[in-house]
């Protein structure tokens, strides 16, 4: 352009008021609250005309979390403080010493990714959380997240063991090999009899 | 290209990158949010956790809400917990009927990865949760998540 004279460039300065109106209405219309949270698995209910027999499960294969409306603690038959839980809910689904009073082992055969079996001992322990209709939620949600805390790190242990790796950094197939090894098992049961109106 | 040392104006500062840095942060926006999907009726402070984890898709979960009414609510509904069912507040016997309402909408495929998201306020009792969670057995919507922020559980 050897022109003196200018031409006089497309104005842009309105296209920022345009991207500040879309910014805004985005603002206004949108949330970022990402969606998290504990997921969990219901049981199904029994059929109505079926009579409800109390499954069998051997006393040592429980470990029953009763949360009552104060929000104490109990596991097993003691006391407990909510910092305590996940070791003990560790040592129940492991049991590592094999103990007689701890749940009980099954060896079981999974199959891995690469084709091969790999036998588990996989543990039939349930542990079941009890509430009052009168628990705080905040508190279930605390003894939720321990339960939690308790398999995700048995999880992240065997997959050590097994893979070499933490569980979140396996492939999806070594990942469910791990899940059938350590089964995330907590019964959610209604609120004990007698407290309901 | 001027030649060098060719002085004859002090241009005006530039604006013309300022639409594509506000462009940026649009973009930023429309990425990492969603739209609001409902109005709620109800307050909610979620209870913390540590193992959280994300939902995977959001067209396959479905939400209740659990908490006290929001002040202009509280006049005709009280201040106890209620529960939100898309725009207006039901009881926990017609969760039966939402949870029927929402699996229509999905394809026959996706109707046993839908999860439903209880969001309920941390200082709700465990009673309105268990009757909720009583009404989901009963209407076989057994995948469920509780929602809950990110932090330190204690």
């Amino acid at each position: 352009m050897g022109n003196a004279r200018k031409t006089p460039e497309v104005r842009a300065d309105s296209q920022a008021d345009i991207a500040f109106l879309l910014l805004i209405f985005f603002l206004v219309a949108t949330t970022m609250n990402s969606d998290k949270g504990l997921s969990r698995v219901l049981p199904p209910l029994p059929p109505e005309d079926v009579k409800v027999e109390d499954a069998k499960v051997k006393e040592r294969n429980v470990l029953l979390v009763f949360v009552n409306a104060a929000g104490q603690l109990m596991a097993g038959d003691e006391s407990m403080d909510i910092r305590g839980l996940k070791d003990k809910a560790k040592e129940f689904i492991l049991n590592p010493m094999d103990d007689e009073n701890l749940p009980e082992k099954k060896d079981t055969e999974i199959d891995l990714p690469d084709g091969s079996k790999w036998t588990y001992p996989v543990s039939e322990g349930v542990i079941s959380l009890q509430t009052t209709r009168d628990t705080s939620y905040e508190v279930y949600i605390m003894v939720q997240n321990e339960l939690s805390r308790a398999f995700n790190e048995v999880r992240d242990q065997v997959a050590m063991q097994k893979f070499g790796s933490l569980f979140s950094e396996l492939t999806e197939d070594q990942r469910s090999a791990i899940t059938k090894a350590v089964p995330q098992k907590i019964s959610e049961a209604e609120p004990r009899k007698g407290i309901k109106k | 290209m001027k030649k060098s040392g060719d002085k004859k104006e002090v241009p005006a500062i530039s604006t013309a990158s300022l639409p594509d840095v506000i462009f940026m942060i649009l973009f930023f926006f429309m990425v990492s949010t969603t739209m609001r999907e409902q109005e709620l009726l109800v307050r909610y402070k979620l209870p913390s956790a540590t193992e959280v984890q994300k939902l995977e898709k959001k067209s396959l979960v479905s939400y209740v809400n659990i908490g006290v009414p929001v002040s202009h609510m509280q006049a005709k509904y009280g201040t106890a917990p209620r529960i939100q069912l898309n725009d207006s507040f039901k009881t926990a016997k017609d969760i039966g009927d939402f949870i029927g309402a929402e699996r229509d909408q999905l394809n026959e495929a996706d109707r046993a990865q839908m999860t439903v998201s209880i969001k309920a306020d941390q200082y709700t009792k465990m009673g309105i949760i268990t009757d909720v969670k009583q009404e989901l057995r009963r209407a076989n919507a057994l995948k469920i998540s509780y929602a809950a922020i990110e932090g330190e559980a204690y």
